[in-house]
Formats: structure tokens, sequence, C-alpha cells
């Protein structure tokens, strides 16, 4: 059965949709992304739908509900790569997608990613919680706080 | 009203619903609509076909280019002969939904074109007209 791939990459999954999608398919893609973030304990997810020439109310409500889902597994969901045409489209359909981040591109949108684990982070290191985690994080190179200056400084 | 082209496609399964989709993105094209009104137009018709599929047990669409004057159009007409649909008005209405979508499917379709049309009938079946002009 056709199926839409998930690559993994450090702590975030990445999907980008590439062919017009039939129901089933959105519906496996949401299934199988589900699943993945619980095997990988991912915390972030990527979704990059440049491609998508179409984004109707059904996939409109797949990507409502992978964001969603995601969030209650503790991992955040960003849209990326949305054709003005399709935005335009969307809202006059009545579809604004409300609790679905988005951003401009994949740089944009795994940049707000890393900041959002970024936050995470120094918020448990503040409070006293977690503080190993965020280290043995830090180490791998998996998270970095502050960008370059602060790569710099250590 | 001057008819140009016409097309009948079956539409009863998933994979109907895209190529009906693949089907109004080619013709809009071949009119020279622009990228959001051939955007509008798919989208118009990806929503009505899947009504077609899950509501009306499946159907057909029919595809027409038109000429009026100047202008060209496409016209898209969805027949199911499904179960009908009791109460239009309530049909049309936002957020109004007796399936599992948002609701949005046939008052959004209705922004998404220039004319729309709906008839239905109980226990006969339902049929949609929907026409985009360039």
């Amino acid at each position: 059965m056709d199926r839409i791939p998930i690559l993994r990459m450090g702590e975030f999954l990445l999907v980008t949709i590439q062919v017009d999608m039939h129901d089933q398919l959105a519906l496996t893609l949401q299934d199988d992304l589900t699943t993945k973030i619980e095997k990988t304990g991912a915390r972030g997810v990527l979704i990059d739908i440049s491609a998508l020439e179409m984004v109707d109310s059904f996939i409109g409500r797949m990507i409502a509900n992978i964001s969603g889902m995601s969030r209650i597994l503790d991992a955040q969901t960003v849209v990326v790569g949305m054709q003005p045409a399709v935005a335009i489209t969307l809202v006059e359909l009545g579809l604004s997608l409300p609790g679905v981040k988005t951003a401009l591109n994949v740089e944009r949108g795994m940049q707000f990613l890393r900041a959002a684990r970024a936050a995470e982070n120094d918020g448990r290191v503040n409070d006293g919680l977690g503080g190993d985690q965020h280290d043995s994080l830090s180490q791998s190179g998996l998270v970095r706080r502050g960008g370059e200056a602060a790569d710099g400084a250590d | 009203m001057a008819l140009i082209k016409t097309d009948e496609l079956s539409v009863r399964t998933e994979q109907d619903i895209v190529i009906a989709r693949q089907t109004v993105r080619r013709l809009t094209q071949e009119i020279g609509f622009s990228l959001v009104d051939q955007t509008k137009m798919v989208t118009a018709a990806s929503e009505l076909a899947r009504n077609t599929v899950i509501y009306g047990g499946g159907g057909t669409m029919v595809c027409e280019v038109l000429t009026e004057g100047a202008r060209t159009g496409l016209r898209l007409t969805f027949t199911d002969q499904g179960p009908g649909i009791p109460n239009l008005e309530l049909a049309m209405m936002d957020g109004w939904t007796s399936g599992t979508g948002l609701g949005m499917g046939l008052s959004g379709t209705k922004r998404l074109v220039n004319d729309f049309d709906i008839q239905s009938a109980l226990g006969k079946g339902t049929r949609v007209t929907i026409t985009r002009w360039k």
C-alpha cells in the first residue's frame, strides 16, 4: 500500500507530502505519524506541503488532527511551504487552521522547532528540573541554545 | 451560452476523487484560469466529489467548458442517486455536518465559485452544479 515516508532527524520528524493524496493515504499518514512519535519520542514534527496543489476540508482536517494529536503526545507540529493559492482558497473555504503552527519554508519551520525546544529546556533549567537531561542533549548536539555566540563561548 | 467541450466521469471511489481533481485542474489550465482560480475550482470539485462518494453512494461528474459572449467558464455537475438531503437550508450552513467532516463542504464550496445550484430529493438523490468564469 502507498505510504508517505516519515524521516527522523535528531529529535524531530520530517514529512514531505509530494503526491496528490487520496483520503486513505491522508488517514494512514495520521496513524503512522502518531505511532512514530510514540516510538521515537520525537519532540517536533515538520510537515512540508509545498508540493500540495490543493488543500480541501478533508486534508485540512487531517493537518489539524496531526497537530492536535502530536501536541497531546508532547511534540510540536509546524506546517511549512503552503502555496499562496492554497492559502487563499483555504481561508475562502472557511478553514483558517486554528491551533496549527505554520512557517513560510522548511528553514523557518526548523528554526521554530529548535527555538521551541531551546525555550523548553531553558525553562527546565530554571525550574531546577530536568537539568541532567538538558546537559546530555546539549552535549549530543541536539540542542543549540543561544545560537552561534553561545557556541563560541563554550 | 455555447458548449465547447463536455466530459463525464464516474465518481465512486476515493481514487475517483483524485481523478476528478486532476481532470478539473487540466481543464482550468486549458481554459487559462489564473493559479488561484484553478485552485479554487479544483478544491470545490474535491469537496463535491467527496460528498458524492461518501453521502451519495457514488455518482458522476460532468465537466462542461462554456462560452458566453467573450467569457469562458467551466461548469461541473455532480449527480448521485443517494438518500438526498433532508434539510438543504441546514446543509448549506457553515459548521453543519452530518458526517465526519468539518461542515465546511457545501457552504465553503459556494464561496469558491461564481454560480452554485443544488437540487435534492429525498430518496432520489442530489445534483450540485457549480460554474466558475475566467
